[in-house]
């Protein structure tokens, strides 16, 4: 059946002129951090894989863990896991039905921020 | 009907009719890195910036090792699944396909490398 009124109808929200909204952002931030982790991750898997392989592999991966690059790569990743890691906490407590309506999933979302970024300077001072 | 969990009922309902398996998935192994990611974060980054034999000695107990591999195995696990929606989402035709297969023989393989480090360095 040919639609006569293509271009009329109501359209799913486009993201290019789509108003950013705490919830949104937050989810789209969750989903941004947990595929970056790989990154570290992979540098992470290297770093065992070269401490097992003997001192001089690891000479080599330790320098690049700890160089201006590995630095940069783990301070990110350390924000990153931890607000990854809330973001799931508030999947885990959505999914047993509660927080769902609006308000208090932004109060959840500022709370995620506010929780990953304290979390970030601590594991940073204590580590 | 009253016998079965609401699990139970919702698989294969979904359009693909395989998708609660996956959800299911994502929740126990994000429960499971709720209680690993934390313990590692501290443990890696107290290890981190040591020496060869520091580190060696470190792994080599038994519990910094156990919280290792497992966080290896449950970590990449999540990620072959979490990213499996990224490129689903984003990715279609062939490409959708190759990228799959390679991220999660990409996961299962830095699990694999991993694991056996880390098993090398402890035992």
């Amino acid at each position: 059946m040919a639609d006569v009124n293509r271009g009329n109808r109501p359209l799913s929200p486009h993201l290019t002129i789509y108003r950013p909204q705490l919830t949104s952002m937050t989810s789209i931030f969750v989903r941004l951090t947990g595929n970056a982790l790989l990154v570290a991750a992979l540098m992470i898997v290297w770093w065992f894989v070269a401490a097992a392989a003997g001192p001089d592999a690891f000479a080599t991966a330790d320098a690049f863990l700890r160089s201006w690059f590995g630095d940069l790569v783990f301070f990110l990743s350390t924000w990153a896991v931890w607000y990854h890691t809330f973001g799931g906490v508030r999947h885990l407590i959505w999914d047993m039905g509660y927080m769902l309506d609006v308000e208090k999933s932004e109060t959840a979302g500022l709370i995620m921020i506010i929780a990953s970024v304290l979390m970030t300077i601590f594991t940073i001072v204590v580590t | 009907m009253a016998f079965m969990t609401d699990r139970k009922r919702a698989i294969g309902n979904g359009s693909a009719k395989s998708g609660t398996m996956h959800h299911w998935n994502m929740m126990i192994s994000s429960v499971a890195l709720v209680v690993l990611i934390p313990i590692f974060v501290f443990q890696f980054g107290v290890t981190l910036g040591g020496t060869y034999e520091e580190v060696v000695a470190y792994y080599s107990r038994p519990v910094p090792a156990a919280i290792a591999v497992l966080t290896m195995l449950v970590t990449f696990f999540h990620f072959r699944k979490g990213v499996q929606t990224l490129i689903e989402d984003y990715v279609h035709g062939f490409a959708r396909k190759a990228l799959i297969i390679t991220m999660i023989c990409l996961s299962y393989g830095a699990a694999a490398f991993g694991v056996i480090a880390i098993l090398r360095i402890a035992l």
